[in-house]
């Protein structure tokens, strides 16, 4: 039977809380709902990118809001993931810039190396290909999002070096 | 070279950081503001500057700016809608990744005028080293004086913050961004009441994008009138174009709006003509929900008159002949340009984002989506086209917010414009099948079939 409730340990350490705290004091009083965006943002960065119910929860615990104001935004914006994904998550920009720029190709080509299909990690949880719409680097074309950061003018070689690097643990996904 | 207002300082060493930012005269138009101008003068120099609003509506700002509610008595906000998600356009990112105290100058400037002592620069979420990048400069300004309590002993307050949204592009219009600022659901509002009136929790609020804000400095620094002194007719001063495609250079440019798009096109210091100097086949000039015109419209406007770079030409004729200035996203296309594909990557994107919360945009942006995916597969019938042209026109206009229309209108635009590319595809499924992804083999070599069989 598919697996339709994933569990994941919760912690929130007295750094993320800080900067949780500082983020909301950005908003006036009474207004820390407001917060809600960057907080998810830096909850799922603490905790293998992704948020379970129990995590969506906790977010709304310390922002003093209904827990169905969390789902409701994490169900909506598409950079908050709902169930684990691969560690090292590349997300192609497929809109029409990109795709001029040959990024349906690199793809096919990065599915075919990692052994996947777009959506599903491999084995061993480390990689996985998504396509996304446009991400803003249109002439930079063609591109994907890996972490907080983006690859430009993709190639086949540079593909190979990414997946070699994330491999030897040489990548940072998060500038923190 | 051409005129740079924008990116003037933008490959100074260090510009990135304050103290070369403020040697490089940074930060002189809030010292000139908030020393020798009250809050209506700068509104009034912004007024006739004739700046327009750079995030695609073409507004001006001077006049959004002066319908703020001063009366009401409840707090003001100025919000910089950096939310850039317009296929084709990535001038934002490029002004706030290499000179982001530009925008910080131009945000506390701006604030002064409209009296707001809470900003905040709305970014999307994918631009998260930009959004580092701007958290670092706010600290900067903050540290040297220009944010916080009595700025330069004027008496002037101002707290600004930088807002991650979460990737929805419909967060760029608005009343969305707001509701997202507000820790919601990107729904945009139904206006009247505008945000001017009623914003941000519901006070007097003004979203402008990054390069409208952007201009302000400039604007304060000279005048006005030496603003409106530059382009042509309602189109003043200066546009950020951010040029992708199959062009050979790709990239963001400065240019004086005026400049035909002739010479944007192909001279050596905008674009440099066409990659690998194939044809011309089509343009979307600004941004991916404006009509996309085909080569015979893009140099020369229905009346034979050379097609400029400003908000007038660009629309000129109207959609039958016209297309848009927009958010200066300018993507260009070669002679192997599949229409049929590319605008079903659009119709794609749009059902994606549309938010879901009128039935028109919510329906109709995924049928179409369906629609053309069948026609590009090969599975095509003869009366799709007609019920593509009769979906995108139900949409129209019958939304809450724009997003329907941007749904719309490229449709609309290659039906009128390369209605035989499409009944090529119905007609000769077994020529379009298997074929090499985005790249198709040039329409003009198997035009004289489709004229063939209408015959």
């Amino acid at each position: 039977m598919e697996k339709t409730h994933h569990t994941q340990e919760i912690n929130m350490t007295e750094s993320l809380m800080n900067r949780i705290n500082e983020l909301i004091s950005h908003y006036p009083e009474g207004k820390q709902k407001s917060a809600l965006l960057p907080v998810l943002h830096e909850v799922q960065d603490a905790h293998d990118n992704w948020l379970s119910i129990e995590l969506q929860n906790k977010v709304a615990e310390i922002l003093q809001i209904q827990p169905i104001e969390v789902y409701e935004v994490v169900t909506f914006y598409t950079m908050f993931n709902q169930r684990p994904i691969g560690k090292y998550m590349f997300e192609f920009c497929q809109t029409s810039p990109c795709c001029q720029n040959g990024v349906e190709d690199l793809m096919d080509y990065t599915c075919e190396k990692l052994g996947v299909k777009v959506g599903e990690p491999t084995s061993d949880g480390q990689f996985e290909i998504r396509g996304v719409e446009c991400l803003g680097a249109c002439g930079y074309a063609p591109m994907m999002q890996l972490g907080d950061f983006y690859q430009e003018h993709l190639t086949k070689e540079k593909i190979d070096q990414l997946i070699e690097d994330c491999k030897e643990g040489k990548i940072t996904l998060h500038d923190k | 070279m051409g005129r740079k207002i924008l990116l003037d300082k933008i490959n100074v060493p260090g510009i990135k950081t304050y103290e070369v930012y403020r040697k490089e005269g940074g930060y002189a138009s809030v010292e000139k503001a908030l020393k020798k101008m009250t809050p209506d003068e700068v509104v009034e120099e912004v007024k006739t500057s004739g700046l327009r609003g750079r995030g695609g509506a073409g507004f001006p700002a001077g006049m959004k700016w002066s319908f703020i509610d001063k009366k009401s008595g409840k707090p003001r906000h100025l919000v910089c809608n950096a939310d850039e998600s317009e296929p084709g356009t990535f001038k934002d990112r490029y002004l706030m990744e290499y000179i982001p105290h530009l925008l910080i100058e131009g945000m506390i400037t701006s604030s002064y005028a409209l009296g707001a002592n809470l900003s905040y620069i709305y970014i999307r979420g994918e631009y998260m080293w930009v959004y580092k990048i701007l958290e670092k400069a706010i600290a900067e300004a903050k540290t040297a004086g220009w944010l916080g309590k009595n700025i330069l002993g004027s008496g002037y307050d101002l707290e600004l913050y930088v807002q991650i949204g979460g990737g929805a592009y419909i967060c760029g219009e608005e009343t969305a961004l707001i509701e997202s600022l507000e820790g919601n659901r990107g729904n945009p509002r139904i206006k009247p009441p505008f945000p001017a009136v009623q914003g941000l929790w519901q006070n007097p609020t003004v979203v402008n994008n990054v390069e409208t804000i952007a201009a302000v400095p400039w604007i304060v620094n000279n005048s006005g009138a030496d603003y409106a002194a530059i382009g042509i007719g309602r189109s003043t001063g200066t546009k950020l174009i951010s040029a992708s495609g199959n062009i050979k250079n790709q990239g963001v440019f400065e240019i004086d709006l005026g400049l035909s798009v002739y010479e944007f096109m192909n001279s050596d210091e905008y674009c440099g003509g066409m990659q690998t100097n194939r044809p011309l086949k089509a343009l979307v000039p600004g941004g991916s929900s404006v009509p996309i015109l085909p080569a015979n419209l893009i140099y020369k406007t229905a009346n034979g008159e050379d097609r400029l770079m400003t908000y007038e030409s660009l629309s000129d004729g109207g959609f039958a002949t016209g297309s848009m200035l927009g958010s200066g996203g300018f993507i260009v296309y070669d002679d192997r340009a599949c229409i049929v594909r590319n605008t079903w990557n659009f119709a794609r994107f749009y059902h994606h984002e549309s938010c879901g919360q009128c039935t028109p945009c919510r329906e109709g942006t995924g049928w179409l989506e369906k629609v053309l995916w069948r026609i590009e597969n090969g599975q095509g019938r003869e009366e799709d086209i007609d019920l593509l042209w009769s979906i995108q026109s139900k949409i129209e206009g019958n939304t809450i917010c724009p997003l329907g229309d941007a749904a719309s209108w490229p449709v609309a635009a290659a039906i009128r414009h390369f209605r035989d590319e499409f009944e090529y595809h119905v007609r000769f499924p077994e020529k379009i099948k298997n074929r090499d992804h985005f790249v198709a083999e040039p329409f003009e070599k198997v035009k004289h079939l489709v004229a063939k069989q209408t015959v």
